[in-house]
């Protein structure tokens, strides 16, 4: 049985981690995406599960890495400058390789910028935010079904490849209202778990790649494997070692265990591109502009189509780099300054023409602003 | 229990020789927390010991219990994560001065203010070890340092003091000279339901008695004796008496408030009843 409701992006996102099974939450309050927490604060309690309101975001960031290690499904979200300050637990988390889910709704920056409108700014940021060389995954919604769908997705992801994943939303998907239809009983849908050792707890080496996969069991703290976590680069005992080898070693491995599984993590969308000539490339609150834009420009006999990433991180580098062989020109839309472009324009490598449409004036494109855009600059 | 006995049963095989200098108080704190769980009788799998950065924060690598070398400062949100988790483990936080009252202060006074069960032990060596020998906020006043050529002019936190102002239930304070004392403190802690914080005195001949004439490890443990008052005969001194002392013991204990997981499983119960 299901219910059909009208829910924001946000709402949504909370649905996801209850059925998903999150037990605990830790956060602070920003705009756009408090009602992440709020809704969190009233349900979680309510599946015996644990929310609480931290100091700050840092803090945040430090809850849901220790409720984690006891092998609960944990949560943040925040915003611009919130996902400024988790960076360094974000780092910590990448580090240690402690599954989680990080909302960042992404509103206007730097700084304070403008809380209440909409930006998707922090593409880079949330690949290259917190020091060092790192690898994790970052997921984008483009509706408030997705939402649903995403937030599952990315507990899935992030217990299988026991990494920080980040639910990239926008400001314009964190608070549009629209139908989705949720099942009755959560109870009905499969639960991600990531893997835990087989071995004897004497055996127990909390990173050792025993499966040749990249992702070592995790114990869950207090099951009788006594383990140490640190951000300190470390071998395979987890204890500290910062030689050569032990470093390239924890590096490759962590980059594998992504790097090696993009088919799995990798998801993009298309829209009307089975004959398509150009292409619009957009994602987030973006892409729904482009929607609009694909059928307009059609009833101009203009043959374009929609490819929308729904993975971030990871860049789809192999889905662009065919794009570029199929069409004559990409357009890549986008509420920034113009980041992921410069993506898309690496994987391309000039097999075509990679335009540019970004909007960083605090408000989402129109159809027909994206329309002319795409016109203009494709010369068409 | 010997030493001998407790550093085979609570110190993780091949992890020793520790990174300490010669001289360093921080091997008898920790030394004093395997004493404190021992007396106890905890279960080393239900023990979860949280640190931050910094020399005294690598204490958790040695010790074998489920261990967290978190972030700088950072130890108590993460040991909150923990402990709001599964409140049936025990939490032990293994921070330092700089770790605890600077970078980590704000989480300090919330940590206390919620009254979460966990036992923050506070190696307070009155300097930056790791990096060299920079002042912290517990620096005594007047003190030298390597960013402090012309001694400090910042005034120093008592963190007993913060702590039990911010809402902690438990504070107490002993000395690496009190090594029994400061055993039976951090056990009485442990046992405390509530936020306890214990601040173990500890010398650092190299980075802070070097720049303040006391480079001779003896030397630090002596001024540790001469200046540390027990609770009861403290409480006897006037005001002239106390001028350049501190007292150790037991300082404060608050049973009457409620603990933070208690109050939390209350909290679920009432949800659940449908109340708000």
């Amino acid at each position: 049985m299901s219910r059909i409701l009208l829910l924001q992006g946000n709402q949504a996102v909370v649905e996801g981690a209850i059925a998903a099974g999150v037990k605990f939450f830790g956060g602070y309050p920003i705009t756009p995406s408090t009602e992440v927490a709020e809704s969190l604060a009233e349900k979680l309690p309510l599946v015996g599960g644990k929310f609480i309101q931290m100091e700050d975001e840092i803090a945040s960031m430090g809850a849901i890495i220790g409720a984690s290690l006891t092998g609960k499904k944990v949560m943040t979200a925040t915003s611009g400058p919130g996902f400024s300050l988790k960076q360094e637990l974000i780092g910590y988390a990448c580090a240690a390789e402690v599954p989680m889910v990080i909302v960042n709704v992404q509103r206007v920056g730097p700084s304070t910028g403008q809380p209440t409108s909409p930006s998707q700014g922090d593409i880079m940021q949330a690949r290259w935010g917190t020091h060092g060389d790192h690898w994790l995954i970052a997921l984008t919604p483009a509706s408030v079904p997705e939402c649903f769908e995403l937030t599952l997705r990315a507990y899935a992801l992030s217990e299988k490849y026991r990494t920080p994943v980040i639910l990239l939303m926008d400001e314009v998907i964190g608070h549009m209202r629209e139908k989705i239809e949720l099942p009755d009983n959560y109870d009905e849908i499969p639960k991600a778990e990531r893997k835990r050792p087989a071995c004897a707890p004497a055996d127990y080496k909390a990173y050792a790649d025993v499966d040749g996969d990249g992702v070592p069991p995790m114990a869950d703290f207090g099951n009788g494997y006594r383990w140490h976590v640190t951000g300190l680069v470390h071998d395979e005992t987890g204890f500290p070692k910062g030689t050569p080898g032990a470093t390239v070693a924890a590096a490759d491995r962590q980059y594998h265990k992504i790097y090696d599984n993009l088919d799995d993590i990798v998801q993009v969308d298309e829209y009307r591109m089975e004959d398509a000539e150009y292409a619009i490339v957009a994602f987030g609150g973006g892409a729904r502009t482009a929607y609009e834009t694909v059928d307009m420009a059609r009833a101009k006999g203009i043959k374009v189509g929609l490819v929308r990433p729904i993975t971030i991180w990871p860049f789809a580098e192999a889905q662009m780099a065919a794009l570029a062989d199929k069409v004559k020109g990409i357009l890549v839309h986008e509420l920034n300054c113009g980041q992921y472009v410069l993506e898309v324009e690496r994987a391309v490598a000039g097999k075509c023409p990679v335009c540019s449409y970004a909007k960083y004036d605090n408000e989402p494109a129109t159809p027909a602003q994206l329309l002319a855009a795409l016109e203009k600059s494709l010369a068409l | 229990m010997s030493m001998e006995q407790i550093v085979d049963k609570y110190f993780r095989p091949g992890r020793l020789p520790h990174i300490w200098c010669p001289g360093c108080g921080n091997g008898v704190v920790t030394g004093c927390i395997c004493k404190a769980v021992d007396k106890l009788g905890l279960d080393q799998n239900e023990v979860v010991v949280v640190s931050g950065i910094g020399c005294s924060s690598r204490a958790s690598g040695y010790l074998d219990f489920n261990t967290v070398h978190s972030a700088h400062g950072r130890a108590l949100p993460v040991a909150t994560g923990v402990k709001l988790a599964e409140p049936r483990l025990k939490v032990i936080v293994v921070t330092g001065d700089g770790d605890c009252t600077a970078i980590g202060g704000n989480h300090l006074i919330h940590a206390a203010r919620r009254n979460i069960d966990m036992t923050v032990v506070l190696y307070n060596n009155s300097i930056y070890g790791m990096t060299g020998g920079q002042y912290s906020p517990m620096t005594p006043l007047g003190s030298k340092a390597t960013t402090a050529p012309y001694a400090t002019i910042e005034q120093d936190f008592d963190v007993t003091e913060l702590v039990r102002a911010a809402g902690a239930t438990f504070v107490a304070r002993a000395t690496t000279f009190h090594a029994q004392v400061l055993a039976d403190v951090i056990a009485k802690g442990i046992q405390h339901k509530g936020f306890a914080l214990i601040e173990a005195v500890a010398a650092c001949p190299t980075s802070f008695g070097r720049h303040n004439k006391m480079p001779n490890p003896a030397t630090l443990m002596e001024w540790q004796r001469d200046h540390a008052v027990m609770k009861a005969a403290w409480d006897k001194m006037d005001a002239a008496k106390r001028e350049g002392k501190f007292p150790i013991g037991v300082l404060y204990e608050d049973n009457s408030r409620k603990e933070y997981t208690d109050a939390y499983e209350e909290l679920i119960a009432r949800a659940q009843g449908g109340k708000k």
